[in-house]
């Protein structure tokens, strides 16, 4: 069934046609299940109570609370009563020091770390397509650490790279020097060693199921041409590919961006300033209850998130355009 | 035919030098997990000479021994376990608060959200189209925007500082509403058309033919959710203020430089139950995963 769908959609006509014609079979579809007015303002409130337990909560906490979060962010604080500053929160914001670093930290943890999830995960699926024995093992085995909670392998974690950690027994008997790992510009690098041991096998999992649904003919017929590995990948496997690198970019980055669990967890609440993320900045702000900065802050990080998908879902679209057309 | 052979030669070559690869990259994946369990049943004693410089020193100071990286231990020992589960209950008590706070988001965010996902599948008007799409939004925010939002209700409405604080927005996260609605609308309508002309009504419908063939779908979301909420650690340090309530994943890290060895045992004891989940339901959990693997489908 599921198979059968996903050929369909490959060969449709072209986004914009197969728009329409999925619209006329909703409207189709509701004309069939619906007739009457009376009948259809019925259906209208029996999918509403179907929908509002969901709904209500998420206005509740999220989308209520969000129009205040709006109000902070453009009034005074010290003020009595309200005051409309505008954007000056804002730019009380982007001058504070403290929200500099830890923006530039965040934004290059994750510049560093999400295409390097991509990319080896996509090494690593391509790897376990091929044939090679035990292939469920090893997919088991890179999806193991998603299960394992960060707050268990922290220790771990400290006795490699602590001081007088293993890696630096390893690095001195072969004649480097000690390396500060957690206290020093390296230990972004630790930290996004543990995002990827940590992300890998979920990213992995999503590729393999992406390379599995690319149509076997397509392969076929190109080795037939006698197509060498590498065009393949590049020309059939990364098109098919590219809703998916689409959507484990975006995940990766959320993900990044929950690297405070890590760094806190290894470091504390005042780590190294390399390690210095949004989320403990938030943190700081929660603490001293500074709304105003808070609610300015979680609005430019929304701003950021939605322009940064937004960015994203246009370059899939352009990139994987000839093969959904 | 000469060719041929050689093609084939290389081919095993290649498989050869990936199969080498995974396993390469395999231990590196099992070696923390693996690590932490055999530690965890090393004696006290043992652990200190291991690992004693790592966590007594502070960093930068005069390095008089390294540490030694072991996996199998000398003398298997219980003690650890006994210490931290039997004798000194407040190891127990955080495993509680992480059991107390995980278990209901995951049993009420599955209920919430497969109502929504039934609503989302069977009615598809623009209102509810907008909503979804803003569902998918709200999904994709990170903590750094949500938690803003969670903590002013929590304190509005006087929730602050209880589990409630965590719980009741747990409830509603976006999350399995998306993926539940994804799965849903894979189910055939001429199922839910049939069931109607039956005389089903809507509430039978959706418990009669819609939860049934997604029963793998729930298990697997409910796998998902249990462990983003058993990993927790910033909803817990922003909404908790107390110490007493805090869960196991945010106590582990406050563990102090004398307990080492219990540290490594509680660890093992907290990743326990998500490994066994692993274990039990891991092909549930890939098809989640599976299915999760595409926003716009």
């Amino acid at each position: 069934m599921r198979s059968r769908t996903k050929t369909t959609e490959k060969l449709s006509p072209g986004p914009k046609r197969e728009k329409r014609a999925k619209r006329k079979a909703g409207k189709r579809e509701r004309f069939k299940s619906v007739t009457g007015r009376r009948e259809r303002t019925k259906d209208f409130l029996r999918s509403l109570c179907f929908l509002s337990p969901s709904f209500l909560g998420v206005c509740l906490f999220f989308i209520v609370p969000f129009v205040v979060v709006v109000k902070y962010a453009v009034t005074d604080s010290s003020a009595a009563d309200a005051v409309f500053v505008g954007i000056d929160n804002f730019k009380k914001l982007m001058a504070n020091a403290a929200f500099k670093l830890a923006a530039k930290n965040t934004l290059t943890f994750s510049a560093l770390a999400v295409p390097l999830s991509v990319v080896l995960a996509i090494v690593l699926a391509l790897m376990l397509e091929s044939r090679i024995p035990m292939k469920s093992a090893f997919r088991s085995f890179f999806l193991s650490p998603m299960m394992v909670p960060v707050a268990s392998i922290v220790l771990i974690w400290q006795v490699l790279f602590n001081f007088n950690g293993s890696f630096n027994v390893l690095i001195e008997a072969t004649g480097g020097k000690a390396i500060d790992w957690l206290n020093s510009d390296y230990a972004q690098l630790v930290v996004i060693l543990l995002f990827l041991w940590k992300n890998l096998g979920y990213n992995m999992i999503l590729f393999m199921s992406g390379l599995h649904n690319i149509p076997k003919e397509l392969l076929e017929y190109a080795d037939v041409e006698g197509a060498s590995e590498w065009y393949k990948f590049w020309a059939i496997k990364l098109r098919y590919l590219s809703p998916t690198v689409l959507f484990v970019t975006i995940l990766s980055l959320i993900n990044s961006f929950k690297i405070f669990r890590e760094v806190y967890l290894l470091a504390g609440n005042y780590p190294y300033q390399g390690l210095y993320t949004l989320q403990h900045f938030m943190n700081n702000m929660f603490n001293s209850l500074d709304y105003q900065k808070l609610s300015a802050a979680a609005i430019i990080m929304a701003l950021v998130m939605i322009v940064l998908i937004a960015l994203l879902f246009i370059i899939e679209n352009w990139f994987g355009k000839d093969v959904e057309g | 035919m000469k060719k041929k052979r050689i093609r084939k030669k290389q081919k095993y070559f290649s498989r050869g030098v990936m199969f080498l690869i995974c396993a390469i990259f395999a231990v590196l994946f099992l070696a923390p997990t693996v690590l932490t369990i055999t530690n965890s049943f090393m004696t006290e004693s043992e652990i200190n000479s291991n690992y004693g410089m790592v966590f007594s020193t502070t960093t930068g100071g005069y390095v008089s021994e390294h540490v030694n990286l072991k996996f199998i231990p000398d003398k298997v020992t219980f003690s650890q376990y006994i210490t931290g589960l039997v004798r000194s209950p407040e190891y127990l008590m955080k495993f509680w608060n992480s059991v107390i706070l995980t278990v209901p988001i995951v049993f009420l965010q599955v209920a919430v959200a497969s109502v929504a996902a039934y609503s989302f599948t069977r009615w598809r008007g623009k209102i509810r189209s907008g909503i979804f799409f803003f569902y998918v939004i709200l999904m994709l925010m990170p903590y750094q925007v949500t938690l803003v939002p969670n903590y002013l209700v929590a304190e509005r409405l006087g929730i602050l500082n209880t589990r409630w604080s965590i719980i009741l927005p747990g409830m509603f996260a976006p999350f399995s509403v998306f993926l539940l609605t994804k799965y849903m609308r894979r189910i055939p309508y001429a199922l839910i058309e049939a069931a109607k002309i039956d005389g089903c009504g809507e509430w039978q419908t959706f418990t009669k033919i819609c939860l049934p063939q997604c029963r793998a779908a729930l298990c697997s979301i409910a796998i998902l959710v249990f462990i983003d909420y058993w990993n927790m650690v910033e909803q817990p340090l922003v909404l908790l203020n107390d110490a007493e309530m805090q869960p196991l994943s945010v106590y582990l890290s406050t563990i102090n430089s004398g307990e080492i060895g219990l540290a490594f045992a509680m660890a093992t004891v907290y990743m326990f139950p998500s490994l066994l989940i692993f274990l039990a339901g891991e092909n549930y959990l890939m098809e989640g995963i599976t299915h999760s693997g595409s926003i716009k489908g």
